[in-house]
């Protein structure tokens, strides 16, 4: 039994855990407001709020989703919110609403819902509104109509307007002036008693989705042709405990395996505890749980100051609604060749965890994992758990790269990812990592041990990408030639040399 | 929109197609779609689905109770595939199931026996073949082979301009009933509900009159549901005839990529003479229109590709010759500009060649040759009412363009990893359709005893406000308030033999019908007014929704009068028809007035390319625009900076690629992309040109739906201008989209072995 609150009623329901949250709005509550435009996470017009009790129990804390790559499962004991549930009470409009249509940002109307609910969400944050983040909050919003000028100056006003909003009571200044409705101050208290409500029945289930196992072995998730797919679970076999696929923030397995998915029990890692966060973890390292998301990176102090560029690269990496549902360890498992955090994490030099039924872990770099094209080092029954990497010492060098068909909300031709540590004027550690060139996010270890010892030339730049290109094996696809992922490339070697201070003279 | 359609949208009360609530018994479709882009369909084997879980029946161009042809201006587009299949996403077969997942489900136990045939994706390769949709055309004014002769000089050249997709967020679908007369009712997502009906009535054998077509709105068309929608209205409607039980199928985006058509990639050959004081004399160019497998709209996009061939100029001596070529792609279609800016592309393309060549700004070339008053365009229109030196000039003035040009070169001499680049682009775009027996519309207006005002016409609201226009004219015709108006939903039983919401004309024609209709309406209410307050009927009139005569409140206000008229029996319903008057063309000399009139405007584009990493951003666009006297100023507006928005895709980042073997790569939102709010312009000024508008235009009003498209095209040669910055002399080649890897090709050619990017296909 899955349970959360849909708007301002609770909703208990058996639905298979996998199903989008989506279809269950529409098509079991027909709340028709939300709307579909691509079921892949990449139009937003399906955008709903996720509220998420705080530890302390006192707030609740909302994030923008969309809701077709939202498993079920991840909403239980959530408050979900749709348009149906900030409308205000015979016609009259919220602040947010009133904006979009004096801004005429309305045109043909099917993606509006998606624009108000990620503004609405961005109005119940806890960061102050600027221009930039009120804009950032709706980054993964499509529209085709507006041409988005318009939406731009709803932005304006709402960023004007939430200027006045205190840093404490946030909700009773929102709720007086009708952002949100009344109901929304009591949620803390209805998800308090449901989570004591559920807390009995889970203790007695059998499996922690509260999804009940079926019977049969016979539904495995299977590849398809196009490829794409990856079991990340290898083979299943029966009668495991962790024989259940496994499923995180959904953003990649809803789109890959939706079907195969929803006709088996799965193992829901969104919201396992303990596997959230970042911390300073022993030997100078600093560890993550697998689940931490990618909001949860660029939210992380200890990050911001080891990686103070990390929300320029953030923002390259998918829009705000996946950043909030993807997981750093679904990106590595997921293995695409150009999977951002996985290169980001290569160049970091980040180890993994893979932990087995009995508890038993091994630790192993994360370059070590990809074997093939879609390939892991790891046993169907092993889970990720914790990633670690080496915090970067002061005066160390860190830059990513990436360039893709669109700046934002694209997935790169050719991303890149490159630490350096200088000893005596010449580079003394070097890891350099590149997506999009091969059939596995690489690691590249030759053009990395080709740098030591030398200096920041233009010699050093002609040899390392002599080595680089013989390092990589780029295919044409729909994001690119061959011949331009090589070009391309060897241009963001440049640019990260650039970045560490090379002139414009030795890269042009 | 109408004008309440705002606050419904934000609060997600608006109702499309997929929001109808379900009826019971409704059944599910799902469409088998051909796996090959060209073969024999020698058999098909629908057992193993037939025994799906859920399925009910499984249709097949055996099935089609009438004819099975849905094809607009040629007969030439089976509904579902019989003997052959000729692209890949040819809809085959119907799986009609209990639930969705059900259907498509059992669409995976179809299996196809194809013989495969030769593929073909290049309209070139087409052509060579003699594969054409209908014979070429030529559009001839002077004598452009003998003038050449006396050019100082002469550019030959290339250019490619690639499809689009439209991404209207709310993708195809409909939902058809059966009617107790044994007929069906289609709540259709199309922009044209008659084509659907008069479709429909030939697959099902039935008389129009059977068929009954509603539309509320959609989310997005831009050409996209103009013929295409039909395919889909006609299947739902189908498996309703065959199954008397309310059948839904709504496409997902992956299929409704696949199987719909597109914008028509062009490759086009061109020839430009000037003379020594870069007066453009001659012009010479060949289209070479991607049509895909049938001929859909394709004939009629290829026509205003030949209308818009000198875009804003005049040139004495023009050849162009168009080809329509058929290849085993989905069909490609209408969208929004429909063939013009495929034209224009080129012509520019031609301009920037010269210039490139000569050495001078491509401005100076199109600056002196801007149309005038009077110039006869190839088809012998005369430019009348012609604001294109207006345009530009005020756009110069009022955007500073020697200023910007004098930035752009400040920062290309201070940078050396970054380039700025500057167009200027100017548009004029005939309005009409080209067809000129389209030029008509139907209004029909009740008002009721109450006051109130309900009004159908043909027009289809997908975004564009012209509900909205509507009911501001009907508003202002009538002397009331807009919210007693209200616009119905698209019906072809209430307005009949409808033409398309499309070609910019909708507002103007279905607003011209409202015009007529209220001013019969308000003149019988005067008139009854005169008559019963005895007060000279010259000087009454109905100024928010009080009666004045002479300027005086008389004893009557609306309400009151409109309830007198139904007491005297004074009809209020009014149906008025309103044709364009004095348009007119001769296929078969190529000349006429085809168009009501012309909207012209001027672009001024910055961009800024990262000379390192191939990417760009468009910085500007500044634009002076003719909207004539606009009486909904936010809603063109909007139409301009989304149409900017829409031209700049075209022209950068949306690459629509198929492979070899006709094979859709560009398949989803994550392939294909389209403007997101970070890659628009910062800067998008729209300057609202003092003209006085047309007579012919609604209040004056000139139409604004696909004139600004074009504009897009100047992002391009922005980005151009910024390449040859870094690389002066460079010889690019003229191929749009520009994405970053044509940039980055562009910025280091000696990199790449062979041009970067994916042939136009």
């Amino acid at each position: 039994m899955i349970s959360f609150y849909l708007n301002d009623q609770p909703v208990h329901t058996t639905e298979p855990a996998p199903s989008p949250l989506l279809d269950f709005v529409r098509y079991h509550e027909h709340l028709t407001g939300t709307k579909i435009g691509c079921r892949e996470g990449d139009c937003g017009a399906c955008t709903v709020l996720v509220g998420e009790l705080t530890p302390d129990g006192e707030r609740v804390q909302y994030q923008s989703m969309t809701s077709c790559l939202t498993p079920l499962g991840n909403c239980h004991g959530k408050h979900v919110v749709t348009v149906e549930g900030i409308n205000r009470a015979g016609g009259q409009l919220t602040p947010v609403q009133q904006a979009i249509v004096d801004s005429h940002g309305a045109q043909c109307g099917f993606c509006t819902v998606g624009f108000v609910m990620s503004l609405t969400g961005h109005s119940l944050g806890d960061k102050p509104a600027t221009a930039a983040s009120t804009c950032a909050a709706i980054d993964g919003n499509i529209c085709r109509c507006t041409g988005y000028k318009s939406l731009e100056r709803a932005a304006e006003k709402l960023t004007a307007a939430l200027a006045a909003r205190p840093a404490t009571g946030a909700l009773g200044w929102l709720t007086e002036r009708h952002y949100v409705p009344a109901y929304f101050a009591q949620m803390p208290t209805y998800l308090a008693a449901l989570r004591t409500e559920t807390a009995a029945t889970k203790a007695t289930a059998a499996d922690s989705t509260g999804h009940a196992p079926t019977p049969t072995d016979s539904a495995t998730v299977t590849t398809p042709p196009s490829g794409h797919a990856q079991n990340q679970n290898g083979t299943r076999s029966a009668n495991q405990p962790f024989s259940h696929a496994l499923l995180g923030g959904g953003t990649d397995l809803l789109v890959q395996q939706l079907d195969a998915l929803r006709e088996q029990p799965v193992r829901l890692l969104f919201d396992e505890s303990g596997r959230r966060g970042v911390r300073q973890g022993a030997g100078g390292r600093v560890v993550l749980g697998a689940g931490t998301t990618a909001t949860q990176l660029l939210e992380s102090s200890l990050l911001r100051e080891l990686l103070p560029a990390l929300p320029q690269y953030l923002k390259l990496v998918s829009s705000t609604p996946i950043r909030n549902m993807g997981t750093v360890a679904g990106n590595f498992i997921n293995a695409s060749p150009i999977g951002d955090l996985t290169i980001l994490f290569l160049a970091l030099g980040a180890d993994i965890t893979l932990a087995d039924p009995t508890g038993a872990t091994r630790v192993l770099p994360l370059s070590e994992l990809y074997l093939g094209y879609k390939k892991l080092d790891k046993e169907p029954h092993e889970q990720l758990t914790e990633i670690s990497f080496p915090a970067p010492l002061p005066g160390d060098l860190f830059h990513f790269e990436k360039v893709s068909k669109r700046t934002h909300l694209d997935i790169a031709s050719v991303n890149t990812a490159c630490w350096l540590r200088f000893e005596n004027g010449t580079i003394g550690a070097a890891r350099l990592s590149a997506g999009g060139v091969g059939p596995v996010p690489l690691l590249l270890r030759r053009t990395s041990a080709y740098l030591l010892g030398r200096e920041l030339s233009a010699d050093t730049l002609a040899g390392a990408n002599e080595v680089m290109q013989a390092e990589i094996s780029p295919i044409s696809d729909v994001r690119g030639t061959a011949a331009y992922k090589r070009l391309l490339l060897r241009q963001l070697l440049w640019a990260h040399f650039a970045q560490f201070g090379a002139a414009a003279e030795m890269v042009l | 929109m109408n004008h309440l359609d705002p606050h419904r949208h934000v609060r997600g009360e608006s109702q499309y197609l997929d929001d109808v609530p379900e009826q019971q018994g409704t059944l599910f479709a799902a469409v088998y779609e051909s796996p090959v882009a060209h073969g024999v369909l020698k058999g098909l084997d629908l057992s193993a689905a037939r025994r799906a879980p859920g399925v009910a029946r499984i249709l097949t161009a055996q099935d089609v109770p009438g004819r099975n042809q849905i094809g607009g201006i040629v007969p030439d587009e089976p509904l579902l595939a019989e003997g052959h299949v000729h692209f890949r996403g040819q809809p085959v077969a119907l799986v009609l199931a209990r639930t969705e997942r059900q259907a498509h489900a059992a669409l995976r136990l179809i299996q196809a026996d194809i013989e495969l045939l030769p593929v073909i994706t290049d309209p070139r390769k087409a052509a060579a073949l003699g594969e054409f949709i209908v014979p070429p055309r030529t559009f001839r004014i002077g004598d452009s082979t003998g003038a050449f002769a006396g050019c100082a000089h002469v550019f030959e050249g290339v250019a490619e301009s690639g499809g689009q997709e439209h991404l209207y967020i709310e993708t195809q679908g409909a939902y058809a009933f059966p009617t107790e007369l044994g007929g069906v009712r289609i709540i259709s997502s199309t922009q044209g509900p008659t084509a659907v009906q008069r479709h429909c009535a030939v697959v099902l054998g039935l008389g129009m009159h059977q068929v009954e077509v509603d539309v509320t709105r959609l989310g997005g068309g831009f050409g996209g549901k103009e013929d295409q929608a039909t395919p889909w209205g006609c299947l739902a409607a189908l498996g309703a005839y065959l199954t008397r039980k309310p059948v839904k199928l709504v496409l997902d985006r992956m299929a409704d990529m696949r199987m719909t058509g597109k914008r028509h990639p062009y490759s086009s050959d061109f020839k430009i003479g000037l003379d020594a004081d870069l007066k453009i004399v001659a012009y010479e160019v060949q289209y070479y229109q991607n049509a895909g497998a049938a001929a859909d709209l394709s004939p009629a996009v290829l026509e205003r590709t030949l209308f818009h061939t000198t875009n804003a100029y005049h040139i004495p001596n023009v050849t162009a010759t168009a080809h329509s070529c058929r290849t085993n792609l989905p069909p490609n279609t209408a969208f929004r500009g429909f063939g013009g800016p495929q034209g224009m592309f080129v012509m520019e393309s031609a301009i920037v060649r010269a210039a490139e060549a000569l050495g001078v700004a491509p401005a100076e070339i199109q600056r002196r040759n801007l149309l005038r008053e009077g110039d006869l365009f190839p088809y012998r229109q005369p430019a009348e009412l012609c604001h294109a030196e207006q345009a530009w000039d005020v756009a110069a003035e009022r955007f500073d363009l020697p200023g910007l040009r004098a930035e752009v070169e400040a920062f290309n001499a201070a940078n050396k990893l970054f380039k700025k680049g500057l167009s200027v682009m100017p548009i004029c775009f005939g309005i009409s359709f080209t067809k000129t027996f389209m030029n008509q519309a139907h209004a029909l207006v009740h008002i009721y005893t109450d006051g109130s005002v309900g009004i159908s016409t043909a027009a289809v609201e997908m975004g564009q406000g012209v509900n909205t226009k509507i009911a501001q004219v009907a508003a202002r015709t009538l002397g009331i308030s807009i919210h007693r108006v209200k616009i119905e939903s698209t019906n072809t039983t209430r307005v009949a033999n409808t033409s398309p919401s499309a070609a910019s004309a909708t507002a103007d024609l279905n607003g011209q019908a409202t015009l007529l209709a209220c001013q019969r309406l308000r003149e019988r209410l005067l008139r009854l007014a005169g008559a019963e307050y005895t007060v000279d009927y010259e000087g009454i009139e109905i100024k928010d929704e009080q009666v004045l005569a002479a300027g005086i409140p008389a004893e009557t206000t609306w309400e009151k009068l409109v309830l007198l008229a139904y007491v005297r029996r004074v009809s209020l319903s009014e149906n008025a028809h309103y044709a364009t008057p004095g348009v007119h063309f001769d296929a078969s000399t190529e000349s006429g007035h085809p168009f009501a009139y012309h909207v012209y405007g001027t672009a001024l584009t910055t961009a800024t390319v990262d000379c390192l990493r191939g990417t760009y951003t468009i910085d500007a666009v500044r634009i002076a625009h003719d909207f004539g006297q606009s009486f909904s100023p936010a809603i063109d507006q909007g139409q301009i900076e989304g149409g900017v928005v829409q031209g700049i895709g075209w022209m950068t980042l949306e690459e629509v690629s198929y492979n070899q073997e006709g094979r859709l790569l560009s398949n989803s939102l994550n392939s294909y992309k389209i403007p997101d709010l970070y890659s628009v312009p910062a800067v998008l000024d729209v300057h609202f040109l003092d003209t006085p508008g047309h007579p012919r235009a609604v209040l004056r009003s000139k139409a604004v739906g696909e004139p600004p498209l074009m504009y897009g095209i100047g992002a391009y040669f922005a980005l151009r201008n910024a390449i040859r910055a870094f690389r002066p002399g460079a010889a690019l080649p003229l191929v749009a989209p520009m994405t970053p890897e044509r940039v980055l090709g562009g910025l280091y050619p000696e990199a790449v072995a062979e041009p970067a990017g994916v042939a136009v296909g």
